[in-house]
């Protein structure tokens, strides 16, 4: 009997680092083992899928509805203050017996004159009167407000012209009945013909259109959150020079109801004030409140800050991020731990196969490695699945209901992420308890 | 005597004890057992159970360390390997067959032959023409990428038989490979053993049975952990 060989074939082997192929070969065998249980797969991933789905979807419509909010905000002007003259509450509703009577309030052109004086960062300030009456285009016509205003009021409100241009200075100087129509109004009045350089006729006059506005805009409708002094905004607008409106029509509405007569007199609707420095915003707004404050003996106006209301909207869009991310947060551990139960089941019931591939030269790092890429695959593809629904719900939402919705990069990216990196610690335990098994038990195993 | 039977030793159990712990109570499933294998042999391990003759497999095994001695497989000393060690030369130097063939169930034919080839880092396209090869020595070759259940226990052997040759191991260790089956696919298996035992592979095998155990060159014992007899023909 000679000794003990010394020099044996090969030895132990440690080639098993692991390569792209390697990792490539893994996978294929994770996949195989999975869609043995197809239906079972298919389950355990459904957590992930919804929890992927509804943070995507949900923060489309989130990102949607607060972006309709600002956009809206934002049309106001970020550097602009905006004053509007209200109904004071004690004159809304006149006693039965007084049949007759009339009522002044609301901004004027003085409280303009002092603003205008008294804070030295103010550049422009554009007043405007809101007088609702009849547009008539020969045998059209459309019930529009029409906004007596400045020159510079569209560069004042974003609202840019779409053909044809805005009055000027000189005109308003020179009280011109010329108008800018608002698209809706250009649309409605003059269906077929460019209406530039055709007449219209409110009252008794013939004003000149010079002008179409492009769609949208925001003059004199609701702002966010707040009353309007103005009835509710029309569709239709018409824009005249301020001067031309004050001639016009005058100050005093007058308006007839069923054996009453009412007259309102409101020297200006709305008037915005722009102010150079977007940090001074704020003060300049608490300082124009104290002035009106201070000149007007009735709350017969009010004061809006379009600034504040953006960031009071980007703060509540915030919070809803916040509890959006933590339902998120939630149900994507609730899939997980779904994920994790199924994986222990599915080590327990491989044990033998554990125990074979262990036998056969597999290390734990194998079998780590092997039971990971199973949990992350089946969460990957749930966030791949989730991916897809999140997008498209939000696409059917819009498309059934025109709500607005945005879908942003960022947020399947991100749920994906977190769904995978959900795979991999939701895996690690029972693939570190396959890999811990002993190998001689897990042979017995039946 | 066995044609290709040399002198050299591959496999040393040295003085090994292995010791178990059962509800406080010492069990010496094995008690200082020395065992030479010889290079090119064919050995039958027998023995009523609870002999110590699946410690003794699962040590020669690389599954297991022993509690006292030594192991020595193709000069490794195994009783000092940590579990990454054991395991390359577990997938290096050995193959296992067992009695109910422990085939992967969610894989071919071929895949389950190539896994310990995987194990081995062995590419992807040389493990699969090895697979291929040995699977058709067996006569598997029409039957390549069938899945287990497929197949019958004869030939689920077959595959068990083509997996433990794939790493060209220094030893085949079979534990019960007839156990599960008819006599007419026991003989084929048997067959097998011949023929690799002829190209020189050395074979240990567990048996219960005295017929089966009387095709090998030589027979070990066991009794309550020792050898009882240890008998070459």
């Amino acid at each position: 009997m000679s000794a003990v060989r010394l020099s044996s074939s090969g030895g132990p082997s440690v080639g098993s680092s692991f390569t792209f192929l390697r990792l490539k070969r893994t996978v294929r065998v994770g996949v195989k083992s999975l869609w043995m249980h197809r239906l079972r797969s298919l389950l355990t991933v459904l957590g992930i899928v919804f929890g992927v789905c509804s943070v995507i979807a949900m923060l489309a419509i989130g990102e949607g509805t607060s972006y309709a909010v600002q956009e809206q905000i934002r049309k106001l002007g970020s550097s602009s203050i905006i004053i509007r003259s209200v109904k004071p509450p004690e004159a809304e509703k006149p006693s039965q017996q007084q049949r007759n009577w009339s009522i002044a309030y609301g901004i004027t052109y003085a409280d303009i004159e002092i603003i205008k004086k008294t804070i030295p960062g103010v550049t422009v300030v554009v007043p405007a009167r809101i007088i609702r009456q009849a547009v008539w285009n020969h045998a059209k016509s459309v019930n529009a407000d029409i906004y007596g205003t400045v020159a510079w009021y569209p560069e004042m409100r974003n609202h840019p012209v779409e053909r044809g241009r805005f009055f000027s200075q000189d005109e308003v100087d020179r009280t011109i009945n010329v108008c800018t129509l608002g698209h809706e109004t250009a649309a409605a009045l003059f269906p077929v013909d460019d209406p530039v350089g055709l007449n219209v006729k409110v009252g008794a006059n013939y004003y000149r259109v010079i002008g179409v506005m492009e769609a949208g805009g925001t003059g004199g409708e609701s702002i966010p959150g707040q009353s309007s002094a103005a009835p509710k905004a029309s569709l239709h607008k018409m824009y005249i020079p301020i001067s031309a409106a004050k001639s016009r029509f005058g100050e005093t509405l007058m308006k007839r109801t069923s054996g009453a007569m009412e007259s309102e007199t409101v020297e200006l609707h709305e008037a915005v004030i722009q102010v150079h420095n977007q940090q001074e915003v704020k003060e300049t707004g608490e300082i124009v409140e104290e002035i009106l404050a201070r000149n007007h003996k009735k709350k017969d106006y009010e004061v809006f800050v379009p600034l504040r209301l953006l960031e009071q909207a980007e703060k509540s869009k915030q919070m809803f991020n916040l509890v959006l991310g933590a339902i998120a947060a939630i149900s994507l551990i609730v899939g997980g731990i779904g994920i994790m139960n199924i994986m222990l089941a599915s080590v327990t019931e491989r044990t033998r196969e554990i125990g074979i591939r262990r036998a056969l030269g597999a290390k734990k790092k194998d079998i780590i490695v092997q039971f990971l890429i199973e949990t992350v695959i089946l969460s990957g593809l749930g966030g791949i699945l989730g991916v897809i629904l999140g997008v498209l719900i939000p696409f059917f939402i819009t498309y059934f209901s025109d709500m607005k919705t945005i879908v942003t990069l960022w947020s399947p990216i991100i749920a994906f992420s977190i769904s995978a990196l959900v795979g991999i610690v939701f895996g690690i335990y029972p693939a570190l308890r396959a890999a811990n098994m002993d190998p001689v038990e897990a042979l017995r195993h039946e | 005597m066995g044609t290709a039977l040399s002198t050299e030793v591959i496999a040393r159990v040295e003085d090994v004890t292995k010791t178990y712990i059962m509800g406080g109570d010492a069990l010496n499933a094995l008690q200082n057992v020395n065992i030479d294998f010889h290079a090119g042999d064919f050995v039958s391990i027998m023995g009523p159970s609870g002999c110590g003759k699946s410690t003794l497999m699962n040590l020669l095994g690389c599954l297991d360390r022993p509690t006292s001695g030594r192991y020595l497989l193709g000069g490794h000393d195994i009783s000092k390997m940590d579990d990454d060690s054991l395991s390359a030369i577990r997938g290096a130097q050995l193959g296992f067959i067992f009695q109910s063939y422990n085939l992967i169930q969610q894989l071919s034919v071929v895949e389950n032959i190539e896994v310990p080839l995987y194990y081995q880092g062995r590419a992807e396209d040389e493990s699969r023409a090895i697979a291929i090869d040995l699977a058709t020595r067996v006569g598997l070759g029409s039957r390549l990428y069938h899945k287990p259940f497929e197949l019958s226990g004869g030939q689920q052997q077959r595959v068990g038989i083509a997996r433990a040759l794939a790493n060209d191991p220094l030893v085949i260790l079979a534990d019960e490979p007839t156990g599960n089956l008819d006599s007419k696919s026991g003989d084929e298996i048997l067959k097998f053993f011949h023929e690799l035992n002829e190209q020189g592979k050395t074979l240990i095998m567990v048996t219960h049975s005295d017929e089966i155990a009387a095709q090998s060159f030589r027979v070990i014992r066991l009794r309550d952990g020792r050898i009882e007899s240890d008998v070459r023909r």
